[in-house]
C-alpha cells in the first residue's frame, strides 16, 4: 500500500494529469481559459481529495502498466465478441446462461474494479457483484463461465496492480 | 486505401450495433439482454470510432477521438455494473441454469424488467 509518504506525489501527478488534458482538449491559450482551467484543476483534484482519493492506494501508479494489460485485453474482447453475436444470429439461440462466484485475486480496491470493469466489458460476461473480495459473474454460456474459472483474466489484473 | 479501410470499420462497427439490437430483442429476460447491450457498448464502439481515427489522419482530433475511446470503455462497464448490481439487490434472480426454450417464462420475465432492458 503506498502510505501517507507518497500522497504529495499522488496528488502532483493527478495535477499534471489534469493540467495535460486540459490544455490538450482546450488548444486556446488565451488568459481567461488559461485561468478556468488552473480553477478546474485544483477544484478537481479538491473534490477528488474530498472523495477520499488519496486516503490509500490512489491507483495512480497502475497507468503505466495499462497498455500491456490492454494489448492482452482487446483480442480477448474481439474473441468473446464474435462468439456473442454467433449465438444472438443463430436461429436456435444456444445460449445457456450460468452465474459463477469466485474469489478475487487483486487484493485492493483499484485491482477488484479494474478485474470487474474487465469483465463486463467482454461481452458474454457481466459482473453482478464484489464483496469482500468475491465476484459473481453472469455469463451467457456455460463455455464463457469455464474459460473465466480458468482465472487468466484474474491473475492478469492482479499482475497489473502488484507493487 | 484508408478511406477503404476506414469504412470497412464503421460498416463493421455498424453491423455489430445491429447485432447488439437483435440480441436485445431475442434474448429471453434481463441479465441475458445486457450480454447484447454490451456488444453495443464494447464492439460498436470501438470500431466505429477507430473508423472515424482514420477518417480525421493524424491530428489533435485522433487524439480527442482516443480519450473519448478511452472514457467510454472506463464507464461503460461501471454503468452496465450499476444497472446489474441494481437489479440483483432488487431481488432479481439470475436465471442460472435456464435456457431460452422455456418461452412462457421468459415473456413475463421480459414484462417484469421492462424498464431495465437498455437500447
Amino acid at each position: 500500500m503506498t502510505g501517507s509518504s507518497n500522497r504529495p506525489a499522488s496528488i502532483l501527478a493527478l495535477c499534471l494529469i489534469l493540467v495535460t488534458a486540459w490544455l490538450l482538449w482546450s488548444g486556446i491559450y488565451k488568459p481567461l481559459l488559461l485561468g478556468l482551467g488552473t480553477f478546474s484543476c485544483i477544484l478537481s483534484v479538491y473534490v477528488a481529495y474530498r472523495l477520499g482519493f488519496f486516503r490509500d492506494s490512489s491507483g495512480l501508479h497502475v497507468i503505466p502498466r495499462l497498455p500491456r494489460y490492454w494489448g492482452w485485453l482487446m483480442p480477448e474482447i474481439v474473441r468473446s465478441s464474435i462468439d456473442v453475436a454467433r449465438i444472438v444470429l443463430d436461429p436456435k439461440l444456444p445460449i445457456s446462461p450460468t452465474v459463477v462466484e469466485f474469489e478475487a485475486a487483486p487484493k485492493g480496491p483499484v485491482g477488484q474494479a479494474i478485474l470487474g470493469n474487465a469483465i463486463t466489458l467482454s461481452p458474454g460476461t457481466v459482473t453482478l457483484d464484489v464483496y469482500d473480495g468475491r465476484l459473481r459473474v453472469h455469463c451467457l454460456t456455460r463455455e464463457g463461465a469455464e474459460s473465466l474459472l480458468s482465472g487468466d483474466a484474474n491473475r492478469r489484473a492482479a499482475d497489473l496492480t502488484i507493487h | 486505401m484508408i478511406d477503404i479501410l476506414s469504412w470497412i470499420l464503421l460498416v463493421l462497427g455498424g453491423g455489430f450495433v445491429f447485432v447488439g439490437g437483435v440480441g436485445a430483442l431475442r434474448l429471453p429476460n434481463f441479465y441475458t439482454r445486457m450480454h447484447a447491450a454490451s456488444l453495443t457498448d464494447t464492439m460498436g464502439t470501438i470500431l466505429i470510432l477507430a473508423g472515424i481515427m482514420l477518417q480525421a489522419g493524424w491530428s489533435l482530433a485522433t487524439i480527442k477521438l482516443i480519450a473519448i475511446l478511452v472514457f467510454l470503455l472506463l464507464t461503460g462497464p461501471t454503468a452496465t455494473y450499476a444497472l446489474a448490481n441494481a437489479a440483483l439487490l432488487s431481488g432479481l434472480k439470475p436465471d442460472a441454469g435456464r435456457t431460452g426454450d422455456s418461452r412462457d417464462r421468459n415473456e413475463e420475465d421480459g414484462r417484469d424488467n421492462g424498464q431495465g432492458d437498455k437500447p
